[in-house]
């Protein structure tokens, strides 16, 4: 098994553990990493379809989309655009640490992570709370809808829960995602062997994080 | 000409037959069955299953058929007659095709044919059959609840409001669409990083180009469809009310998105077909194929338009001239990529050795009925003639033609083509090609009736009819019970095979194609020893070695075929 790490000149002394069904861990780590880009494929497709009604209706409702997005929480949703931004950027960081061999500060970055998705989810709550208390559920239910009976509304705010709602889920499995990750860092199974385990983790926070840049500026500013 | 490597012979190749485990004795327990991660178990897991689906949706469409036999109500009331077509659609398109031949035969055959002991993710494919099962559960349970009287379709307005179980129908479908991605992601990562070193892109097999194509499509449209049948089910279930015109929802935009699946979904069921009909077709002419690069990126080019057609379903639902004009053209495309398939197999029987077994004929009728489906939808992909046909029988015999006449023969085919590496046993060849013809003679009887039907003006989905349409309904009838009588001789043939058959070396056929140089059936990671690839998948210019080569002499050299 000492041939499989003449790649990673760092690992020498250590067993590079791969897949009885893989040749080596390098080409482990390829298939890894290319499953992840094509599983995000099916990801920004998934979306897709939803960005796809929102255009379609806010050309069809202009006016209603517009006054919806002025009423929608532009600061919260700016706050979070920034959280997610600089959880990235610990992501990234962490891999760079973990590649480095540096699996304490990995550790710690990647638990930086996690805090602030969980930071994203409770300001995305209290956004949540906001709204059910001016009256706007989904489906067109509320005191809002009575007071703004043009046709637009429920479809915006449909949208507005149903696009971000299914995000929040997103950002959910991701901080999974990390958690498990971060027990392998811990209990010393995911070093910088097989670094490219949190490469594929950070790749998926990256997507989660770049839907919402487009769904920041679709429900929050324009 | 490649050189041949010599034989060596290695121990293992030296020891009686039984003690080599193979990978359906290496373990036998139910327990090793169920949580296998062998691609080739796992195909043979998803065989069971989706064989008896396609036996539930075959019980359906029998009904269905059996209510036409007269024009007034026959068997049964209208609403169950509503509910039987739909489950037949769901239970078919969902529980039968779209798993069909790429979870049957391409977990088998694709990791063989790229020389690799398994699929890149082996236990994220045995997680894609857990989620295949639990999603059928769900639309069977829908099934047993209340059943679903929508039509496959689910168009709103109406499936927003039905009172039938539509949301649990929903809910099974949309987690059967995670198979079908997981599926897609294995196989295209299979293909780009498990190919044994020194197999290139245009060495592979055709049926790996084909499944490569359907996988690109499942990865991409699958999740469109998973988004809009969710916002469905809200709709129905929680009265969201997003496709209700009521309140300003737009029922034309969830056939967008619907299509923007369904249609390319179309390619899903047809293209593996394709790729069987490739390997069978080369297998049963020994011959190279009649240029093999037109056939396999004539595969992409249909993966590829064929996410351009699907305003084509959609010609009578409020579309501009120009974006009909569009889509008719595009739709047509895709018959020329077919037409080069086509052209191309035909002419690689040109001159072969042609042997007719039974998956042979499999593919006549496949190339037969496939041609008949095919030019049937370029005229359905021209406005003037879809605003005649839409919405009657014509269409619902145009896309038979293509998804029975097309994918279950091609299904059928690989099943005979692959049943003796599946099992190591050889069905009766007798009984396998009078099975063949019956279900091909049932299936043209059922089928071409309702050309006739639809042009003559015959609504599809009505439970009854006029009596003048009496006659060609029931010639439709008695075809459906040819067609069932050959898919259950069929059945028995392979059933009494699977105990009795008699066994059969590695390459009873004697194709060059790479899964037939490991034995029948292969050892659990599908080489004992480095598999020879030096002789080309469509070499039939020089003999294999050893044990893989074939039983019969080779054919004769090019000069002396007139």
């Amino acid at each position: 098994m000492t041939t499989a790490t003449h790649h990673e000149p760092a690992a020498i002394g250590h067993e590079a553990p791969h897949l009885e069904h893989f040749e080596d861990l390098e080409k482990q780590a390829h298939a890894s990493r290319l499953g992840m880009w094509i599983f995000l494929a099916t990801e920004v497709l998934l979306f897709g379809g939803a960005f796809a009604l929102f255009a379609s209706y806010q050309v069809v409702f202009p006016e209603a989309f517009r006054y919806s997005i002025h009423h929608n929480a532009k600061l919260l949703g700016s706050l979070n655009t920034g959280v997610l931004l600089v959880s990235s950027i610990f992501v990234a960081a962490a891999v760079h640490a973990l590649r480095g061999g540096r699996s304490k500060l990995a550790a710690w970055l990647v638990t930086a992570t996690m805090a602030l998705g969980f930071a994203f989810l409770g300001i995305k709550s209290i956004e949540y709370s906001r709204h059910f208390a001016e009256g706007i559920f989904p489906g067109g239910v509320g005191s809002f809808f009575q007071e703004h009976r043009g046709p637009g509304f429920p479809e915006f705010w449909t949208l507005y829960y149903g696009m971000t709602g299914l995000h929040a889920i997103h950002v959910t499995i991701g901080i999974g995602v990390l958690a498990f990750l971060l027990a392998g860092i811990v209990r010393g199974k995911l070093t910088h062997v097989n670094s490219h385990r949190l490469d594929i983790g950070a790749i998926y926070w990256h997507l989660v994080d770049v839907i919402w840049i487009f769904l920041w500026p679709l429900f929050y500013l324009a | 000409m490649t050189t041949l490597a010599p034989t060596v012979p290695s121990p293992r190749d030296a020891l009686p037959k039984a003690a080599q485990p193979t990978y359906l004795n290496v373990e036998t327990t139910l327990r090793s069955w169920l949580l296998t991660t062998d691609h080739k178990r796992i195909g043979i897991l998803y065989l069971v299953s989706i064989v008896v689906f396609f036996a539930l949706g075959g019980v359906f469409a029998l009904a269905i058929r059996l209510e036409h036999l007269t024009p007034n109500p026959t068997l049964m009331d209208a609403m169950t007659y509503n509910r039987m077509f739909t489950l037949h659609g769901v239970v078919m398109v969902w529980l039968f095709l779209i798993p069909s031949i790429p979870a049957v035969f391409g977990n088998f055959v694709l990791p063989i044919m790229l020389g690799a002991k398994d699929v890149a993710f082996p236990r994220l494919n045995l997680a894609s059959w857990y989620i295949f099962m639990a999603g059928s559960i769900i639309v069977l349970v829908s099934t047993i609840s209340s059943g679903i009287d929508t039509g496959w379709t689910f168009y709103p307005p109406y499936s927003s409001y039905s009172n039938t179980a539509v949301p649990t129908a929903l809910f099974g479908v949309f987690i059967i669409g995670f198979s079908t991605i997981i599926t897609g992601v294995n196989f295209i990562v299979t293909t780009h990083t498990m190919r044994k070193s020194g197999l290139r892109w245009l060495q592979m097999p055709l049926l790996v180009w084909a499944l490569y194509g359907t996988s690109i499509i499942q990865v991409l449209a699958t999740p469109v469809l998973g988004m809009v049948l969710l916002l469905v089910m809200l709709d129905n279930g929680l009265g969201w009310g997003f496709f209700n015109p009521a309140t300003g929802g737009d029922p034309v935009l969830f056939q967008h998105l619907f299509w923007f699946y369904s249609h390319p979904a179309v390619y899903i069921m047809i293209l593996p077909s394709m790729g069987v009909v490739s390997e069978v077709v080369t297998t049963f002419s020994r011959k190279n194929p009649f240029s093999y690069k037109a056939i396999a990126y004539s595969s992409l080019g249909i993966a590829f338009v064929g996410f351009l057609t699907w305003g084509h379903h959609m010609f009578v639902s409020g579309m501009s001239k120009f974006d009909a004009g569009a889509f008719g053209i595009l739709s047509m495309l895709v018959a020329i990529f077919s037409a080069i398939k086509v052209f191309n197999w035909t002419w690689t029987l040109k001159g072969g050795a042609v042997s007719l077994k039974t998956p042979l004929l499999y593919v006549f009728a496949f190339l037969f009925l496939f041609v008949f489906g095919g030019m049937t939808g370029v005229a359905v992909a021209a406005t003037s003639l879809d605003v005649h046909w839409h919405d009657t029988y014509f269409v619902v015999a145009h896309f038979h033609f293509i998804m029975v006449g097309g994918a279950l023969t091609g299904f059928l085919a690989a099943l005979h083509y692959w049943f003796p590496k599946m099992t190591g046993k050889m069905y009766s060849e007798r009984l396998g090609l009078l099975s063949a013809a019956l279900v091909f003679a049932g299936f043209f009887a059922t089928f071409f009736p309702q050309f006739l039907l639809g042009n003559a003006g015959m609504p599809r989905r009505y439970f009854n009819y006029p009596p003048q349409f009496q006659v060609l309904h029931l010639v439709s009838t008695s075809g459906s019970w040819i067609l069932a009588a050959g898919l259950i001789i069929a059945a028995i043939v392979l059933l009494y095979a699977l105990k009795w058959g008699h066994p059969v070396g590695p390459n009873p056929w004697g194709s060059r194609s790479f899964e037939w140089r490991t034995d029948s059936p292969p050892p659990k990671h599908n080489f004992h020893r480095e598999p020879n690839f030096d002789v080309g998948t469509y070499d039939y210019t020089q003999p294999l070695l050893g044990k893989y080569d074939d039983p019969r002499p080779l054919p004769p050299l090019p000069q002396d075929v007139a």
